[in-house]
């Protein structure tokens, strides 16, 4: 919970700064959109963040059906930064850190902290929940912030596919859910 | 090579091709019911689901998207791996409805209609 209300705080954080610059036409405008090398990183810190709770549900969890769906998120995230790599270099971009892509870092920091001190079901559970979570976050960026503010059409594209993805991975995740209790 | 070595060669051809226009014609109506329907997997959804499908007939499915997935019949005739553009078919055995669904994203959900 924690980290889903700090991680759309940041997410939040653009639109808020062109509504800010609208009613402040006199102030210097901020980076009120991220830019594409920035919406390249936010995405595929996403990806690898949820790799890493992916292996942490590995090691910590013996839940069969809690255990394919880690290995789902692994292999589809991967799959996907692959592409974002590989688009990257396609379009000679160097993805650039940003406050938005920090604040994922680091809520995903605490949340892996948090989970390490829980095991068995309770494990079972703060993991899907904040799949669950993270995945309803980085879909609300992605429709709300990140898809409409791409101006390089394939970036566009493989953000589109990705949310195509992630919504069943949030569908999954919340079947899930109702099933671990 | 004599005559009838030449007779007998003839006739063993003869022999062997009737065996095979038996053995085709045996095959011939199942070849002939034999056709082949298409499914596409793109952006984490099953393709329409192909109409006029009989037994016998073969559905192929092809993965547009860039992650893995399957094919796999809930009542166990089926279960195809699909690694990001591959296909992969099956044979469509029996009569009636076969909902389907892909293992690793379980909201994708298809179904062929199978008629006699």
């Amino acid at each position: 919970m924690f980290k889903c209300l700090f991680v759309v705080g940041a997410l939040a954080s653009a639109p808020l700064s062109a509504a800010q610059a609208q009613s402040h036409p006199q102030a210097s405008a901020p980076a009120a959109q991220p830019s594409d090398p920035q919406i390249a990183h936010i995405a595929y810190t996403a990806g690898q963040l949820d790799i890493e709770a992916a292996d942490q549900a590995l090691a910590k969890s013996t839940n069969a059906e809690v255990r394919a769906f880690a290995e789902t998120m692994k292999r589809d995230h991967a799959a996907v930064n692959e592409q974002a790599m590989a688009l990257v270099k396609k379009l000679n971009v160097t993805p650039e850190a940003n406050a938005t892509s920090t604040a994922l870092t680091e809520a995903a920091a605490r949340e892996r902290e948090r989970l390490s001190g829980l095991s068995g079901m309770a494990f079972d559970r703060a993991y899907i929940d904040n799949e669950v979570a993270f995945h309803r976050t980085v879909n609300e960026a992605l429709r709300g912030t990140l898809i409409p503010g791409a101006r390089n059409a394939e970036l566009k594209a493989l953000l589109e596919r990705g949310l195509a993805l992630f919504q069943e991975h949030q569908a999954h995740a919340e079947q899930l859910a109702r099933h671990v209790r | 090579m004599s005559v009838d070595q030449g007779k007998g060669e003839r006739s063993r051809r003869e022999v062997l091709a009737s065996a095979a226009i038996l053995t085709l014609a045996a095959a011939w109506p199942a070849r002939a019911a034999g056709r082949r329907h298409v499914v596409v997997i793109d952006k984490m959804a099953f393709g329409a689901p192909p109409s006029g499908v009989k037994v016998g007939d073969t559905i192929t499915w092809t993965n547009r998207d860039i992650v893995r997935h399957t094919a796999t019949a809930r009542n166990g005739a089926f279960d195809l791996d699909l690694p990001p553009g591959a296909s992969a078919s099956a044979v469509m055995g029996r009569a009636g409805a076969v909902p389907y669904y892909c293992r690793y994203h379980p909201a994708m959900r298809g179904e062929i209609s199978v008629g006699v």
